[in-house]
């Protein structure tokens, strides 16, 4: 019968694990994600969770997925649809049914399809897949209750065998995709190393459930995808929240300064603090304050104390802080704000995500008050991002608003370890020595940044604050002639950060007629987009943007060439809309959705091939 | 070496422009002088402020200095403080600044206990905005904003500040040139959060709010001066004390209806239990005299030197220093 099992080889292959929000779904999707990437995959995943932590079992609302692509080229995207589901109760299946193919493989715990959980799912028949009319599916309908009860019996602990099924079915997916036990096992390992008795109930599962797929000869497709060999050195699996600490913490390395964090819990962006918190080997401080307004005013106050100062927030505490931004631009201290946003608005819907923030971190504030605006493209760019928020941050004397997203923040992929001796220096713009008259406001004539004077030196003893300043004396004063020229020369210190910023690559073909244009993170959804485009004969540019304000050097220039572009994102029209107001007489097509979940490609390329040949 | 300082090396050359009469300049110059005798080199004192008239200190003194915004200058000087312990740092604020808008990082510094030194300047008053009621005004206060009177309770700084674990709470009037300076003093050598009320006037918008209390007229028998180790006396002649009466405090007349000097409490500030700190504390002006001087000072861990310590603790445990030291350490594979 091990014949019948259909071998298919594929470029890429997409899986996503599901079931109740406490299934364990999460850890099944990184375990597997993990090993394909120390197989030597691409890896992009995609976790997708309610934002109740445990809601109602086996209902709608409490499903959470976890979805991984994995592919031998570059992977972009998590994938639109889904190769194999996991779906470990019927409310998972009814929420991810839109996601499937005709003939994906769905691998349910039918223990879990009883009348009482079709109920729950708000199903009608008994038929779960006969009534979303998934009837050329391939289902490996497994006992999986009852087998990974029956595997520790022994142990009389049947709490231990329910929670157990998700590695029962990582083992079945394993099996599925021709993944040596082995690699999961050692992973299993590390994550339940102090815990021998759920470690060897795990183990044991995980091989119940591979044996369980060899065993069955399951008549479906089984999948082997080609790994190849990536860029030499040493890999990590890393998400963007990660990469985010991990690039602040980089970059106070390289300026030689203390790394501080002010921050307060606020989702999607919490694993920033919560992995800064744990790096004290480091030597991070990290104050987790009683609000959103505190945790960025701790973090100006050691800005002006001196440390590489940052705060991390969503949407919501964006707004909470703006004020303080104000400060942070009217006071010219170093600061980055990580705004990792997420649906709004208000409260929203704060597990999904949106490129909703952009206006609000670009103007957000009262007064005329210009900060640098930047966003991350890919999970591993947060890295980069933040990095290079920092620089700015530290030579430019500014704030600078870094935007991520809860789809990079969460998502992960396979990431090589930097060599931070390949960054650029950063040089903090402390007062240089010999400098004549210093004053607090005294700026360097070709950037207009002032200089910083840190607390504790002798020497220069200052008062800064919000209120309006002298431009010679730096004195308080309310005088309209400097009020204006401040104005104008805390603009300029912005608009001149053009200079020292990358310009704005070109991808796909140059010489196409339309260009796609877009920023942050929906890069891989793009990317993917204008490469099917591309395979179906067709040119088509793309010019995805991290840097928003200012604006690289080269945009009008590259912009001004096509005759048609098309500005994609998740929201109503944000950055085509700030694109009008920087560069005379454009007027791109949009594309915008605002649903708080990846963009389709398949859709994506139906819009831009129809805006193409539309007159 | 130690360096003498002098209350003008604290001085900024900036021209003070509070009104004339306003107790913020007995403030300015009370600190100038404690600074002196504390003998923190101005280089290494920020004082932090928030909004408001107190808050323009900053600016006088030649020091490292930082205006903010309204009510988070408790927040900003936790910030200064933990990204630097070596700095002497002080908040300089007022009643609205740090008891309205900035309530939630007032309490919150007080119960972490970071090191720094709130001068919280307490008129009852809104000044900068021209006289509208603050969180400290009396119930029943006539202002602009309550023209038939408030109709709320006050907020009583020591209460609050003991309420949210406060660790130093000491309280001062701004007139009193003599003793205000040693509370500053006492108030920089406690570890932890330090908290000075100073019953300040506001000659313009609630001019002798405190006059029943604080003129020369009344102040002997209107306030006692608390000191550690001695007994709480007070009156023209030092012939009243403080007695304790089951749960209740008293004030007394000693040698009258039996009360002899040995009846007056002896004033423990050290006592880690607040309930007495608290009595004295909210002492009213009406039935006792108000409590003046440092009424609480207890010694417990203080935020900064944890944060500091904690990562002590791991670095002697894990010789990773840097990024990619750490990086090594986890889950890594190698490609060839």
């Amino acid at each position: 019968m091990t014949n019948e099992t259909k071998v298919k080889e594929l470029g890429t292959v997409s899986i996503r694990f599901s079931g109740d929000s406490g299934d364990g779904m999460q850890l099944a999707g990184n375990i597997f994600s993990n090993l394909s990437a120390v197989l030597g995959n691409e890896i992009i995943t995609f976790p997708d969770f309610p934002a109740e932590i445990r809601a109602p079992h086996g209902t709608l609302s409490g499903v959470s997925g976890f979805q991984v692509n994995v592919g031998s080229k570059k992977v972009h995207t998590p994938g639109d649809k889904t190769d194999v589901l996991v779906a470990m109760n019927p409310a998972a299946l009814k929420v991810n049914a839109g996601f499937l193919n005709s003939d994906s493989v769905v691998i349910i715990d039918s223990d879990s399809y009883t009348q009482k959980d079709l109920e729950k799912a708000l199903f009608q028949t008994e038929d779960p897949f006969k009534e979303l009319g998934l009837n050329s599916v391939q289902v490996v309908a497994a006992p999986i209750t009852t087998m990974c009860k029956d595997c520790l019996a022994d142990l009389g602990d049947n709490k231990q065998a329910l929670r157990s099924r998700n590695i029962f079915a990582l083992g079945l997916v394993c099996w599925l995709f021709n993944r040596p036990v082995d690699v999961a096992e050692h992973m299993l390992k590390e994550k339940f190393g102090k815990k021998p008795a759920v470690l060897d109930a795990n183990l044991r599962v995980l091989n119940a459930g591979f044996n369980y797929g060899h065993n069955i000869h399951a008549t479906v497709s089984t999948y082997r995808i080609e790994t190849t060999p990536s860029e030499k050195g040493f890999y990590t699996d890393i998400n963007g929240n990660k990469a985010v600490a991990y690039g602040l913490i980089a970059a106070a390395e390289k300026a030689g300064l203390q790394l501080f964090l002010g921050s307060y819990p606020i989702t999607p962006a919490t694993d920033i603090m919560q992995e800064l918190a744990a790096r004290k080997e480091l030597g991070v401080k990290v104050v987790q304050a009683e609000d959103e307004i505190a945790g960025i005013c701790t973090a100006i106050g050691a800005s002006f104390a001196g440390s590489l100062a940052a705060t991390n927030t969503s949407g919501p505490g964006l707004a909470l802080k703006s004020e303080a931004i104000g400060l942070a631009v009217m006071a010219e201290l170093p600061l980055v704000v990580v705004d990792v946003q997420r649906s709004g608005p208000s409260t929203g819907m704060p597990t999904k995500s949106e490129q909703t923030d952009l206006m609000q971190a670009l103007y957000g504030r009262n007064g005329e008050s210009p900060a640098v605006v930047m966003s991350a493209i890919s999970p591993t760019d947060c890295f980069d991002a933040a990095y290079w928020a920092s620089k700015l941050a530290l030579e430019h004397m500014t704030p600078v608003i870094l935007l991520t997203d809860g789809y990079l923040a969460n998502g992960s992929s396979a990431w090589r370890i930097p060599d931070l001796e390949k960054y650029p220096e950063i040089k903090p713009n402390y007062v240089p020595k010999g400098l004549e008259n210093w004053k607090p406001y005294l700026r360097d004539p070709e950037t207009k940044v002032r200089y910083w004077a840190v607390p504790g030196t002798e020497g220069f003893t200052h008062r800064i604050g919000g209120l309006e300043k002298d431009f010679t004396t730096s004195i308080i004063s309310t005088n309209p002639e400097n009020h204006q020229l401040m104005v104008d020369t805390r603009q300029a210190k912005i608009d001149k950060i053009a200079d020292f910023i990358p310009e704005q690559e070109v991808l796909g073909d140059k010489d196409a007629d339309t260009i796609v244009i877009g920023w942050g993170g929906t890069y891989g959804h793009l990317c993917e987009a204008i490469e099917n485009v591309q395979a179906a004969g067709k040119k088509v540019a793309l010019a995805h943007f991290r840097f928003i304000n200012p604006l690289p050097k080269n945009t009008e220039e590259i912009l001004s060439k096509y005759k048609k572009a098309i500005v994609i994102e998740q929201n109503n029209g944000q950055f085509a809309n700030f694109l009008r107001s920087k560069i005379h007489g454009f007027d791109p097509y949009q594309f915008n959705r605002v649903k708080g979940q990846p963009f389709m490609v398949a859709r994506l390329v139906e819009e831009i091939e129809k805006i193409m040949i539309s007159d | 070496m130690n360096i003498q300082y002098s209350p003008k090396d604290f001085k900024s050359p900036q021209l003070v422009r509070w009104c004339p009469g306003c107790g913020d300049h007995a403030v300015l110059n009370c600190l100038h002088k404690a600074m002196a005798e504390i003998g923190v080199a101005p280089h290494n004192t920020a004082v932090i402020s928030g909004i408001g008239c107190s808050s323009r200190l900053p600016y006088y003194m030649n020091t490292y200095g930082f205006h903010t915004i309204h009510g988070r200058g408790a927040a900003i000087a936790t910030g200064v403080k933990v990204a630097n312990p070596e700095l002497s740092v002080w908040l300089s604020t007022g009643d609205g600044d740090s008891l309205a808008i900035g309530g939630n990082h007032f309490i919150h510094a007080v119960r972490r206990n970071v090191d720094i030194n709130i001068i919280l300047m307490n008129n009852k008053i809104y000044g900068l905005t021209k006289g509208q009621y603050s969180p400290t005004s009396d119930r029943g206060f006539v202002c602009k904003s309550s023209p038939y009177g408030t109709v709320e309770d006050p907020f009583r700084p020591a209460e609050l500040t003991i309420g949210a674990r406060g660790r130093f709470f000491a309280r001062a009037i701004d007139v009193d040139l003599k003793n205000t300076p040693d509370i500053m003093v006492a108030a920089a050598k406690h570890k932890g959060t330090s908290v000075i009320e100073v019953l300040l006037n506001c000659v313009i918008f609630n001019d002798g709010i405190y006059d029943n209390i604080v003129s020369k007229e009344f102040r002997a028998e209107k306030t006692i001066m608390l000191r550690h180790g001695e007994k709480m006396i007070f009156g023209e002649n030092d012939d009243k004390g403080i007695v304790l009466e089951g749960f209740t405090l008293k004030a007394v007349t000693i040698g009258q209806n039996g009360y002899t000097l040995n009846d007056v409490l002896v004033h423990d500030a050290h006592a880690i239990d607040p309930t007495l700190h608290l009595k004295l504390a909210l002492m009213d002006g009406e039935n006792f005299p108000v409590a003046l001087g440092v009424i609480r000072d207890v010694e417990a861990e203080v935020y900064d030197v944890e944060v500091e310590k904690q990562i002590a603790e791991v670095q002697a445990k894990n010789p990773a220093r840097t990024l990619k030291d750490f990086l090594m350490q986890g889950e890594v594979w190698e490609v060839k």
